[in-house]
This record gives structure tokens, sequence and C-alpha cells, in this order.
């Protein structure tokens, strides 16, 4: 008996894209169920970014496919979808925190007003409710809830991190993306963004696909991991698997080359 | 006779050190035993023997390259060693409970609050699940005020104890404990004695590793030697 939980959230199948003549990824295949967090690691130019843009609907593939278990309409081709369609799935169902927050939040608009606009996005008109909501999110990341009408241009790193990661949460996405969430912080901030994100995560049940090249953070946040080299998965498997006995050649070397305090 | 809840078939594990000229460490060769609920199996044998990395096997910490690995789960035998990530977090949630000889300490996370976790996920209610990580941690000699700190400034006994809390609190099934009484004092040393007891008597399978001859004898109802287990060395 197929229950309807235990269907993928998002399903790619032989995901592949090239930059002109260079590959980025080739041949992907994953399965993501809800509640489920997938770290995707390697180096730079391993191809885990590129494949991350695929699956978010924001780099069409140039093969492949990316399939999305819906609310309420079942199960569709992302890239089958209409411009509107995609926007409004995007909006609703999802959230997106890039490695700089900057790209992820307009910073001539207050933190309130970042929070808040999600909201209004997706149909919210109440004025007071919708501050009232963006005031509770603020708390939530750890954000002084006295901030609420400044400009995140005024925030620190870690800050606006947490900021951007709230306008992500607050309209319920079932799945979030994120591209190296605490790369670019210092290491204290790096540790309570983590501990904020695994509660979250957990509390919220969310869905998640990670791009990291830090492996603690996959350790901490991830319950499988997918290992990524010149565009290709080369080992997967469970988090503490992967990292406590690794297969591959390449994950056995990313893995002993960590340095250990 | 009680339940099988744990069955292990030829089991073999074979580390392959790619980037050392790729060596090949053959640790477990042709492992077999059961142990039914209520047993507590101890794993013999000197250092080196594989007996830490039988028990990361069980656990599915560790890929097999042969043999299976049956739990009893949901009621009915579950091969471990093939089982989809999902089932193996599944099993993980519900049913195996492992005692690792190292806490893996998250920042910022108080230690009562690491306790709680495997409740939480179970779906126990936060303060439900809090309050029960106190009294045992309590149980263990942890004060009210420790126990509220992150437990990475921790000494390594009471590292360990927090490590024991959060392993079985729960009240898994199967339990798999990497020497848990190796940096304790005589009085935790009882406690976690008596934890495993009762754990016993609540009908839950062991297996463990105890380098303390007391220990050992007070919970084994069975001895696996390693001996045996681990190839020749070449």
């Amino acid at each position: 008996m197929t229950n309807e939980t235990e269907q993928p959230l998002l399903r790619a199948v032989g995901v592949s894209h090239w930059y002109g003549g260079t590959l980025g990824c080739r041949d992907v295949d994953l399965d993501l169920h809800a509640g489920e967090v997938l770290g995707i690691v390697g180096e730079s130019g391993s191809g885990k970014s590129t494949l991350l843009a695929c699956l978010s609907a924001r780099l069409r593939p140039a093969a492949g496919r990316v399939l999305y278990r819906t609310r309420h309409q079942g199960t569709v081709d992302i890239y089958g979808l209409g411009e509107a369609e995609r926007r409004l799935l995007m909006r609703t169902d999802w959230g997106i925190v890039h490695q700089n927050p900057r790209d992820g939040l307009r910073l001539a608009v207050s933190a309130g007003g970042n929070v808040g606009e999600r909201l209004m996005a997706v149909g919210a008109r109440h004025y007071g409710r919708i501050r009232e909501t963006a005031r509770a999110w603020l708390e939530r990341v750890e954000i002084d809830a006295g901030r609420i009408d400044d400009r995140p241009d005024t925030f620190s790193g870690g800050m606006q991190q947490r900021l951007q990661i709230a306008r992500n949460l607050v309209t319920q996405p079932r799945l979030v993306f994120m591209d190296e969430p605490t790369g670019g912080l210092d290491v204290s901030v790096q540790a309570r963004l983590l501990d904020l994100l695994r509660g979250l995560v957990a509390d919220l049940g969310l869905a998640a696909v990670v791009v990291t090249h830090d492996l603690a953070v996959t350790r901490l946040l991830a319950h499988r991991l997918l290992v990524m080299r010149r565009g290709e998965v080369v080992e997967s498997g469970l988090t503490d698997q992967v990292l406590d006995d690794p297969q591959h050649p390449y994950t056995q070397l990313l893995v002993s080359s960590v340095l250990q305090p | 006779m009680s339940d099988v809840m744990i069955r292990v078939e030829n089991l073999g594990k074979t580390f392959t050190l790619h980037n050392q000229g790729g060596v090949a460490m053959e640790v477990l060769r042709g492992v077999e035993f059961e142990v039914r609920a209520g047993e507590c199996l101890v794993l013999n044998g000197p250092s080196g023997a594989g007996k830490s990395t039988l028990l990361r096997s069980l656990y599915a910490n560790y890929r097999l390259q042969r043999g299976r690995v049956w739990i009893r789960h949901r009621g009915a035998l579950l091969d471990l060693a093939g089982a989809e990530p999902r089932r193996v977090l599944e099993v993980r949630r519900e049913t195996i409970g492992y005692v690792s000889q190292f806490l893996r300490a998250v920042p910022r996370v108080p230690a009562v609050d690491v306790v709680a976790e495997p409740l939480r996920l179970r779906g126990e209610m936060a303060a439900v699940a809090r309050r029960k990580a106190a009294a045992l941690l309590e149980r263990l000699n942890i004060s009210a005020r420790l126990m509220e700190l992150a437990p990475s400034t921790f000494s390594g006994g009471e590292q360990q104890r927090v490590n024991i809390a959060r392993g079985f609190l729960p009240g898994y099934p199967v339990l798999l404990l990497d020497e848990p009484t190796a940096s304790l004092d005589a009085t935790n040393r009882a406690v976690v004695i008596r934890l495993i007891e009762e754990a016993k008597a609540g009908g839950a399978a062991v297996v463990g590793i105890f380098h303390d001859a007391e220990v050992r004898e007070a919970v084994a109802t069975a001895v696996h030697d390693m001996t045996a287990a681990a190839p020749a060395a070449a």
C-alpha cells in the first residue's frame, strides 16, 4: 500500500547540466522525503551549487527531470509548469536561503518588512497581524524585536543570515534549499545558527537540501549525504555512514582531510 | 523461550584504505550470534579484535560487505544491513539505542536537551521529555545546575553519563553499549549496572563491550569471543 507520505516530496531523475562545454552536474538521481534533510557535499566546482539551482527551479537542467509532490495537485515536473505556477510554488511551498544574506534580503526595507512582505506575497493583508507575526519570527531567530524597524544593512552577518531564515520560514514552506548557510560567518556565529536551524527543521518538520563544503555542518543538520565530485554523485548514504565509514576514494580523502580541533 | 531480538549471520567487514595504497583490512569475518529479549551478550577480546567495529555494524553506522543483521523492529525481523536509509533511521528512532564511547557534543545545547532529544524525535512533548531526562541525569549524579549547561566543557566521566542517559532514556528494545563505564567511578558504575539490569528485566536485548570485569560479570548472560572473529593479521 502506498501511503501519501511514503511518496518522496522531491525527486530528481537523471539531472544533468552543462555550461557551454563545461560540465555542471551529470546524471543525478535523488529522493527527498517530507521532514528529511539531505546534505550535498563536495569541493568548489564539484557541481553541488549547479545541482541545487536545478532542484530549486532556478536553473532548467539540460537533461533530466525534477519532480515535486504538491499539496493539492499531485506530483508535478517543476520545469513543466508555467512561469506563474512555478513562481507561486516557490513562494508558497519553498524557501531558499542564500549563502550571502544580501542575495536573499532587501537591504533597503526594514527587518520587519523583509519578513512581512513574504506574508503579503501569499495574501496576508492585515497590517497588525503581519507585524505581530514578523515580530514573533524575529524573536524565534533570536533577533531583538526592538530592531524590527531597522534596516538589515545595519545588522551583523549572523543577524542578517538569521533574518533571511525568518523571511523564508514565515510562510511555512515544506521544503527549504540552503546554499552554504553558515559560510562566511565566524565560528561562534556558525554554532548559534546551526543550533537554531537544527531546532527549526525538527520543530517544523521541514524537508531541506543543504549544500555545504563543511562536513561538520552536515553531521549536525543532515540525515543523509550525497558526495559530489566533478559533477557526479560518487557516494551517498546516511550522514554518519558516509562520515564514519566512507567508501569512495574521494570521500575518504575529504573526511581524512578535516582537521580535528 | 523469549523472542530473538538480534540475529547476526555471516557478518564480514573489510576497510579499504584507498588513499593509503588501497590496503584492505579485514576486521570481521563470519560473525554469527543471536540475542534474545532479556539477554546481555558481552563482546570479549583484545584491543583491535573488532569489538567496536561489530557494534557499529549492528547500528548500521558501518556498512557491511557481507552478512545480515536481523533486528526485531515493529514485531518482525528486519535486515538492517540491507535496509533503506529511511528505514534505518526509523529503526534507530524506535528500536536500537547505541551508547558510543564518547559523547558528540553539539554546541550550545544543554545536557538535559541532549538527553531529551531522542524522546522528542519520538513525538514526546518537550516539557515531558525534559522532565524525564532530568530525572535520569539526576540518577546518574548530574546536578540540576550542571544539566542546564552544554556538555562540551564537562569532564570525561560527566560526558559519558550524559551519553548513557541519552541511550537509556527512550527504553529501546535493543541496546548497544560501547564501554559505557570506562571513565566512571564506583558509584556511577553501580548505577549503570542497575540501568542495564532494568533494561534486561524490561525485555531489552543488550550487546556490550565492558573492559571492567566487575561490570561484565554483573550483567552478562552470554559472552561472544572475538579473538576467533578477527582474521589473522596480514
